[in-house]
C-alpha cells in the first residue's frame, strides 16, 4: 500500500512538472527552470562521485569536452549533435579512464586527487585557449545556426521543448543516482570511502569500482555540457570549463546536500535563483556579489551544515520521527 | 664563448636561462603552500588569491598612494601574512577535526570570496603599478629585468625561511610538527600558536611573491586562476610538504613551460607542462623525489 503511495506520489509529481510550460509559459521564467534543470544535472552527476569522498575538481574539464566537441564537430564537420553528442560522451568516457585508472591504482586519493583532477579541468581551459583558431578561445564560440532541419542539428527556440527536454535529462540524472543508491555499487564505494584497505580485503575490485563511478560521472557531466551548449548556443571556457565552474558544482552539491538523491537539485535552485535576484535587484552593480555571498556561504555550510539543507532537513525529520 | 654559442642554439639558450628565472618564482610560490601542507594538512587552494590581494596592496600603496617601493613591499609582506593568519583562524581553525577534503573546500569557499571581493572592491580592470624596469640584453639574448630582481628576491625569501627553520626554537616545532603531529602536544608545544604563526609565514611568502609579481605582470581580480593551478601542479610534483621536490619541481615545470613557449605559444608551453605533470603523477605519484614504494 505504502509502495502503490509513493509510486502515485511520483506519478503526480512528474505530470506536475511537465505540465508547467503549458500553465506558465513566461519566457523569462522558463529560461530560469531550464537553467536549474541543466545544472542540476551537472551537479547531480558531480555528486555521484562526491558523496564517496571522490572529489573532483576536473569536472569542469568534462562538462568543456561535452559542450566544445559536440559544438566543433557540428561547425567544422557538419556532424549533427544527435551523432556528435556520443562521440563527445565517448572523449570524455575515455578522458576519465585515463586520468582515473593510474590515480586509482596507485591510490591518489583525497587532496592528491582533488589536485590531479583540477590539473585536467586546468588542460582543458589551456587547450581551449591555446586552439583559438578553432574554438574561439576566451571569447567564447557558438554553434552554427542550422540552414536545414532543426531536429537534426538539435536546436530549437521554442523554450517550452528545452524544458521537457531538460527535465527528462534531469529525471534521468535522479533515476541513475537511485539506481546507484540501491545498487551493491554504494555499498563498495562506501566500504572503500571508509578504509581502502579493508574494502580491498573484503574481496571489494577498489580500482574497478572507482572507476565505473567516475566515467559513469564524467559521462552525465558531460551530457549536461551538450545539453547546455545546445541550449544557450554559446559556451566560453569561464562557463563550461575550468577551475571556476569545477568549484561551482562542488559548492552547488554541498549547499544542496551531497548526501541526498535532490540535495545538487536544492543546490542549483538556491545558487541560480540567488544570482538572479542579485542581478536583478542591482543590475549591473550586482556583478561579483553573487560569488561574494557563495564564498561566505561555502565556508559557513562546510564548517557548520556539512550534510547541507536538504541533507540537515531530511536528517532532522527522521530524527523527529 | 663566440663558438660555444654558435654551437648551441641562442634562442634555446635564451629560453633555458628565462626558465630558470621563471623557476625562482614558481619556487617561491610553492614553498608557502608547502609549508602551510606540511605542517597543517592542509591545501589552501585560494593561495594564489592571497598574492592577487597583495598585488592590488602594491598597486595602491605605490601607484595611488605614492608609497615608495621599498617601504610598500614590506608593508603587503605583513598584510598578506596577516591575512595568512586570519585565514587560519577563521576557516581552517574550526575544520581541523574535519575530513582534510572539507578544509579543502572551505578555503574554495575563500577563494570564490577573495575573487568577488576584488571585482566589488577593485573592479575588473587591469592595473598596473607602472614600473617599466629595462630589458637585459646579453649578446644576441633579451632577459627580463624584472625576472632576474624577482628571481634574486625569491631566492633571498628562501634562504630567510631556511635559517628560521634551522637556527630558531619556533622553526624547530614547526619541522617538528611537520614530522608527528601528536607527540608534539605532548611535548609542550602548543600547537595552536605554531599553526598561526605558520599560515602567517605562507602569508608572508605570498605577499613577498606578490610584491615581485606585480612588477611583471598587471593585477585583475583572475589572475588567481593564472597562477594557482601551476602552484598546485608543482607542490603535488614535487610532493606535497616536501620542499626539496617542490623546489626541483618548479625549475622542471618552469623549463617546460619555457621550451614549450619558445616552440609555439605560450599556452602551448602551459598544456605541455600539465601533460608533463599527469604523466609523472602515473610514474611517481608520490613526488618527483619520493621513493618508490
Amino acid at each position: 500500500m505504502k509502495l502503490a503511495n509513493t509510486y502515485s506520489a511520483w506519478v503526480v509529481a512528474a505530470v506536475a512538472l511537465a505540465a508547467v510550460p503549458f500553465v506558465h509559459s513566461d519566457p523569462y521564467h522558463l529560461h530560469i527552470l531550464i537553467l536549474i534543470l541543466i545544472w542540476s544535472f551537472a551537479y547531480t552527476s558531480w555528486s555521484m562521485m562526491g558523496r564517496f569522498g571522490l572529489t573532483s575538481l576536473g569536472h569542469g574539464g568534462f562538462m568543456g569536452i561535452g559542450a566544445y566537441v559536440t559544438a566543433l564537430l557540428w561547425n567544422h564537420l557538419g556532424v549533427s549533435p544527435w551523432l556528435g553528442i556520443p562521440i563527445a560522451l565517448a572523449c570524455a568516457g575515455a578522458l576519465a579512464l585515463v586520468v582515473g585508472y593510474p590515480c586509482f591504482r596507485f591510490r591518489i586519493t583525497g587532496h592528491y586527487f582533488a589536485l590531479v583532477t583540477l590539473a585536467l579541468s586546468g588542460i582543458v581551459l589551456q587547450i581551449v585557449t591555446a586552439t583559438r583558431d578553432y574554438t574561439g578561445g576566451s571569447l567564447g564560440y557558438t554553434p552554427e545556426v542550422t540552414k536545414g532541419s532543426k531536429l537534426v542539428a538539435m536546436q530549437s527556440s521554442d523554450k517550452i521543448v528545452w524544458y521537457l527536454a531538460a527535465l527528462v535529462i534531469w529525471a534521468l540524472g535522479l533515476a541513475i543516482w537511485t539506481w546507484v543508491d540501491r545498487s551493491m555499487m554504494r555499498s563498495a564505494m562506501e566500504a572503500i570511502s571508509e578504509d581502502e584497505d579493508a574494502a580491498a580485503a573484503a574481496g571489494v575490485n577498489v580500482t574497478a569500482e572507482k572507476l565505473k563511478i567516475t566515467v559513469l560521472s564524467a559521462l552525465m557531466t558531460a551530457l549536461a555540457g551538450a545539453l547546455y551548449c545546445q541550449y544557450q548556443m554559446f559556451i566560453s571556457p569561464d562557463t563550461v570549463s575550468g577551475i571556476a565552474v569545477s568549484l561551482q558544482m562542488v559548492f552547488a552539491a554541498v549547499v544542496g546536500g551531497l548526501y541526498v538523491a535532490l540535495g545538487p537539485t536544492v543546490g542549483a535552485i538556491i545558487t541560480i535563483l540567488m544570482a538572479e535576484i542579485l542581478r536583478i535587484s542591482f543590475g549591473t552593480k550586482a556583478v561579483g556579489w553573487d560569488n561574494l555571498i557563495y564564498g561566505v556561504l561555502l565556508v559557513l555550510f562546510i564548517i557548520f551544515l556539512p550534510k547541507g539543507i536538504l541533507g540537515s532537513i531530511l536528517a532532522r525529520l527522521r530524527v523527529g520521527r | 664563448m663566440e663558438s660555444f654559442l654558435e654551437i648551441f642554439d641562442i634562442y634555446l639558450l635564451e629560453a633555458v636561462i628565462n626558465g630558470i628565472l621563471l623557476g625562482g618564482v614558481l619556487a617561491l610560490l610553492a614553498l608557502g603552500l608547502n609549508l602551510i601542507f606540511g605542517v597543517i594538512d592542509v591545501t589552501w587552494i585560494c593561495y594564489a588569491e592571497l598574492i592577487m590581494i597583495g598585488m592590488y596592496a602594491m598597486y595602491y600603496l605605490f601607484a595611488v598612494y605614492h608609497v615608495p617601493y621599498w617601504l610598500a613591499a614590506p608593508i603587503c609582506i605583513l598584510v598578506v601574512a596577516g591575512l595568512g593568519a586570519l585565514l587560519h583562524f577563521l576557516v581552517i581553525a574550526p575544520l581541523l577535526s574535519a575530513p582534510p577534503i572539507n578544509q579543502l573546500l572551505a578555503t574554495g569557499g575563500v577563494l570564490f570570496f577573495l575573487q568577488s571581493f576584488a571585482t566589488v572592491a577593485f573592479g575588473i580592470d587591469f592595473r598596473n603599478i607602472g614600473i617599466r624596469l629595462p630589458v637585459l640584453s646579453l649578446g644576441d639574448m633579451n632577459f627580463s629585468y624584472a625576472r632576474l630582481l624577482a628571481f634574486i628576491a625569491a631566492a633571498i625569501g628562501m634562504a630567510v625561511v631556511y635559517v628560521f627553520m634551522r637556527k630558531t626554537y619556533v622553526g624547530t616545532a614547526i619541522r617538528a610538527i611537520a614530522q608527528d603531529r601528536q607527540i608534539m602536544v605532548l611535548m609542550g608545544v602548543d600547537t595552536r600558536r605554531i599553526y598561526l604563526i605558520t599560515s602567517a609565514i605562507g602569508g608572508a611568502l605570498a605577499g613577498l611573491a606578490a610584491c615581485l609579481l606585480v612588477l611583471m605582470y598587471d593585477v585583475h581580480p583572475f589572475i588567481g586562476l593564472s597562477i594557482g593551478p601551476i602552484t598546485f601542479l608543482i607542490c603535488v610534483l614535487g610532493g606535497l610538504g616536501n620542499f626539496v621536490g617542490g623546489f626541483v619541481a618548479a625549475f622542471v615545470f618552469a623549463e617546460i613551460i619555457s621550451m614549450g613557449g619558445m616552440f609555439s605559444d605560450l599556452e602551448w608551453g602551459y598544456v605541455l607542462a600539465f601533460a608533463f605533470f599527469i604523466i609523472m603523477m602515473f610514474i611517481r605519484p608520490g613526488g618527483l623525489l619520493a621513493r618508490r614504494a
